[in-house]
């Protein structure tokens, strides 16, 4: 399959998380927040000025800088 | 009737929750207005109790900060799990939690809800906006919930007062049972040996004995604050141990630290398991959505939030002044009384000079409080703060912050006081004490006064372009002149400075592990009257109560300063004569009087302790092109800008009650001399002297409530030492470059 980074999505787009790189503060936030192998996100869309963009997660919608979202690789659901 | 065995003590209950669930309208709805407040010992969070009395028993209700998980890595986010563990010294032992969730968003709400019940603490789970997950053609089991989690499980919606008299019900019986529950294991075998074998090494060190919550995060949390405080009993071997551990349990395919989320969310998977009957991995979409395809529009977004703040700006400064005209009318009531009764003298002047100055001086900053946690309680209750946050991200990037800090450093513009406190809604720590920082930086109202009075005292009126308006302007046309020029540039230089200072403060004294931007943005709703009215009182309360007092007591200081040691029995006197003469019939005596009384006024406070100071500062302010009549004028205008007005009105024996707009003072300025006959005040004079003021400390409300709202007498004094210097700095090249262009 061809993975992706997160911020690579196209708007609407679903994709299956396949791994959260790192083990610093950052990586540990995105998994507590519930950001997980396996998990679907959806890209909602961006803020005006380009970024963070906003995904949507187990249900609820989460804003993310581009450093953040770039950490997290996806597998695309079409 | 039943018979309830006497409790012996207040039993401690501490409230948590995920950020957006409600936390504070629920805390409002048990407590009331029972509340008081305080600081936990050096840290910035703000520690909020309430007394609940139900049934007998007396309940202490201690307010967390809303948080999403207990994997404490900074000393603020410490202080929950202290106080969970019972190790915070004002509260002791806690009895009870009770977690409040979002039950549309329980699967991630339960993450934090296996962390509490890993401590083994009695709990109790507060499902609100229960009426959101009703609405949703769903069926949800609750008695299966309740049957999994073992605990009482209360669903609610705080926002309309339900559930309060069930919760006060169900902690009533938890005090009085006091079951010990079990605590929730979800790690699986090698990481319990793990632990046993880092318990076993710790008894061989000076730490004291552990609690198995905070043997888990000495294991979990890599450099996190349980380690760092543990690796000072243990010394520095103990790291290694534990990095030994860590990698022991990565062969058993634990790896730390993604085994705790893995293990928690898996838990929380099986909890929520066929409690629906309709499973849906990503929310369909919801009327949110939609609005957010509105709000955070590339250009309708945006539209509406600058139309927003513009409404914040103009509100706190349009709309509080006639409540703040109000005030002075009080205090100048309450003066009047005081005059009538009592003769001039040191008493007199205390209590009009200092207490009630000082009471007014307090009073004044609350409308301006009230009308702004008006609006950041709304936006905050309806959702539309973090959109807020969300579209001003990339801007203040700039700063090295995060969109959260955007509202505190705008309202900074209107006024210091409210804007630092408005950085509370900053959850980030460093962000929030960073931003507190600056926010002083920002060209409150205070100093247009300052501005205005030297730019039109000095700077020539010299059209510097026009723009043709036909018949719509007086003379058909727009003049943008140079004094305009001169105080626009001056509102800009606290905001180009605020930049590299926040910068750098980043990479000096809040250097770390970068935090993450990772931000819910919660569904829309309307917002609950009850709810912003209570934060509306609770900040005005927090203020009066806890700033207030700071501001009042250096009032007092200041007003000695300014009277002592001086001899005013001659002043006193005319002051007393002058009161006993007829304004109508004795004006030519009134007059003759009143001069007298503005030259010893003026030589009273040259001679006072604040005048001596300013004496003594004349060396140092001298290479800023300033006599020692501006240096007594900026020592002090101490407590807020504004005041050297009517200290240089005094100076220059006009009386103290001289305005930005007086002709007299204008041209006492332009008359000062030095010794030798030349001119204190040319341009390069005027600027130096706004450009100090613009960058400058001089506001002791702004620096009692960074006292406050840091908690700390360390970043009080930084503030005030950093912004000095910088003012003197960039007074001193306005003054030194400027005269380069004179000569």
């Amino acid at each position: 399959m061809n993975q992706l980074k997160l911020d690579q999505l196209a708007k609407g787009q679903r994709g299956r998380i396949c791994k959260v790189e790192g083990e610093d503060g950052i990586a540990i936030r995105l998994m507590e927040m519930g950001l997980m192998n396996g998990e679907v996100v959806e890209y909602v869309g961006c803020a005006p000025f380009g970024q963070p963009s906003t995904y949507l997660t187990r249900g609820f919608r989460l804003a993310l800088r581009p450093e953040e979202s770039r950490r997290i690789e996806i597998e695309p659901i079409s | 009737m039943t018979t309830t065995p006497p409790v012996t003590r207040t039993s401690q209950v501490a409230l948590i929750g995920n950020p957006n669930t409600g936390k504070s309208t629920l805390f409002n709805n048990l407590a009331g207005l029972n509340t008081r407040t305080g600081n936990y010992p050096g840290v910035t969070v703000e520690k909020k109790v309430g007394r609940i009395h139900w049934d007998g028993i007396e309940i202490d209700l201690i307010d967390l900060p809303g948080t999403y998980s207990l994997s404490p890595r900074t000393p603020d986010e410490m202080v929950s799990v202290d106080v969970l563990m019972g190790h915070a010294p004002s509260i002791g032992e806690i009895d009870a939690v009770v977690c409040i969730a979002d039950s549309t968003n329980l699967e991630r709400n339960l993450y934090l809800v296996s962390q509490i019940l890993d401590m083994g603490i009695p709990t109790i789970l507060v499902l609100n906006m229960w009426d959101a997950l009703k609405e949703r053609k769903d069926e949800f089991n609750l008695a299966d919930l309740r049957e999994r989690l073992g605990i009482p499980v209360i669903p609610a919606v705080a926002r309309k007062g339900t559930g309060s008299k069930e919760i006060k019900e169900a902690l009533a019986t938890l005090l009085r049972d006091k079951p010990k529950p079990k605590r929730l294991n979800v790690f699986p075998a090698p990481f319990n040996a793990a632990m046993e074998k880092v318990r076993g090494r710790l008894a061989e060190t000076k730490s004291r004995p552990l609690a198995e919550y905070e043997i888990e995060r000495l294991i979990l949390d890599v450099n996190g604050s349980v380690e760092r405080r543990c690796l000072t009993h243990t010394g520095p071997d103990f790291a290694e141990f534990l990095a030994s551990v860590r990698q022991e349990l990565a062969e058993q395919n634990c790896i730390v630290p993604r085994i705790e989320s893995e293990c928690r969310y898996q838990w929380a998977k099986s909890i929520m398991s066929g409690l629906f009957t309709r499973d849906d991995a990503v929310k369909p979409r919801s009327i949110s959505d939609r609005i957010d395809g509105l709000l955070t529009h590339n250009v309708f977004g945006l539209i509406v939030f600058f139309g927003l703040m513009f409404l914040i700006i103009q509100t706190i400064i349009t709309w509080a002044d006639p409540f703040m005209g109000w005030c002075e009318f009080g205090q100048e009531t309450v003066a009047g009384w005081i005059e009538a009764s009592l003769a001039p003298g040191p008493l007199r002047s205390l209590l009009i000079d200092g207490v009630i100055a000082g009471v007014g001086g307090v009073l004044i900053f609350l409308p301006q409080i009230v009308f702004l946690f008006l609006f950041i309680s709304v936006m905050e209750d309806c959702g539309y703060m973090s959109r807020a946050a969300l579209m001003m991200d990339r801007f203040m990037r700039l700063f090295g912050l995060s969109g959260k800090s955007f509202l505190p450093l705008m309202s900074s513009f209107a006024c210091a006081v409210p804007g630092v406190m408005a950085a509370r809604v900053v959850e980030n720590q460093r962000d929030r004490i960073v931003t507190m920082l600056i926010a002083p930086l920002m060209s409150c109202t205070a100093r247009f006064p300052v501005y205005w009075l030297l730019t039109m005292t000095f700077v020539p009126s010299v059209v510097l372009f026009s723009i043709p308006m036909g018949g719509l302007a007086e003379g058909g046309g727009w003049d943008f002149t140079l004094p305009a020029l001169v105080i626009f540039l001056m509102h800009l230089v606290g905001v180009v400075v605020a930049i590299p200072v926040a910068f750098l403060l980043k990479k000096t004294a809040f250097k770390g592990e970068a935090s993450p931007f990772v931000m819910e943005l919660p569904d829309y709703k309307w917002p609950s009257i009850r709810t912003v009215a209570f934060r509306v009182y609770d900040r005005a309360k927090a203020f009066v109560v806890r700033a207030g007092t700071l501001i009042f007591a250096a009032t007092l200081v200041i007003w000695a300063a300014g009277y002592f040691p001086g001899d005013h029995a001659v002043q006193h006197e005319l002051e007393a004569r002058m009161e006993s003469l007829d304004e109508e019939t004795d004006s030519e005596q009134l007059a003759a009087l009143e001069e007298e009384h503005q030259e010893i006024s003026a030589r009273l406070i040259e001679t006072s302790f604040l005048g001596k100071a300013g004496h003594f500062i004349e060396p140092a302010v001298r290479p800023l092109g300033w006599d020692w009549k501006i240096g007594v004028g900026v020592v002090a205008s101490f407590p807020a800008r504004e005041v050297i007005i009517a200290t240089l009105g005094t100076i220059y024996s006009l009386g103290g009650d001289v305005d930005e707009e007086d002709e007299g003072l204008r041209g006492a300025l332009r008359e000062s001399t030095w010794p030798d006959g030349s001119k204190v005040f040319n341009i390069p004079v005027a600027l130096s002297i706004m450009v100090f003021f613009a960058l400058c400390a001089q506001c002791v409300s702004t620096l009692m409530v960074i006292r406050r709202e840091t908690n700390s007498w360390g970043w009080t004094i930084f503030s005030f030492s950093y912004m000095t210097i910088l003012a003197y700095i960039a007074a001193f090249f306005t003054y030194q470059i400027g005269m380069l262009f004179v000569a």
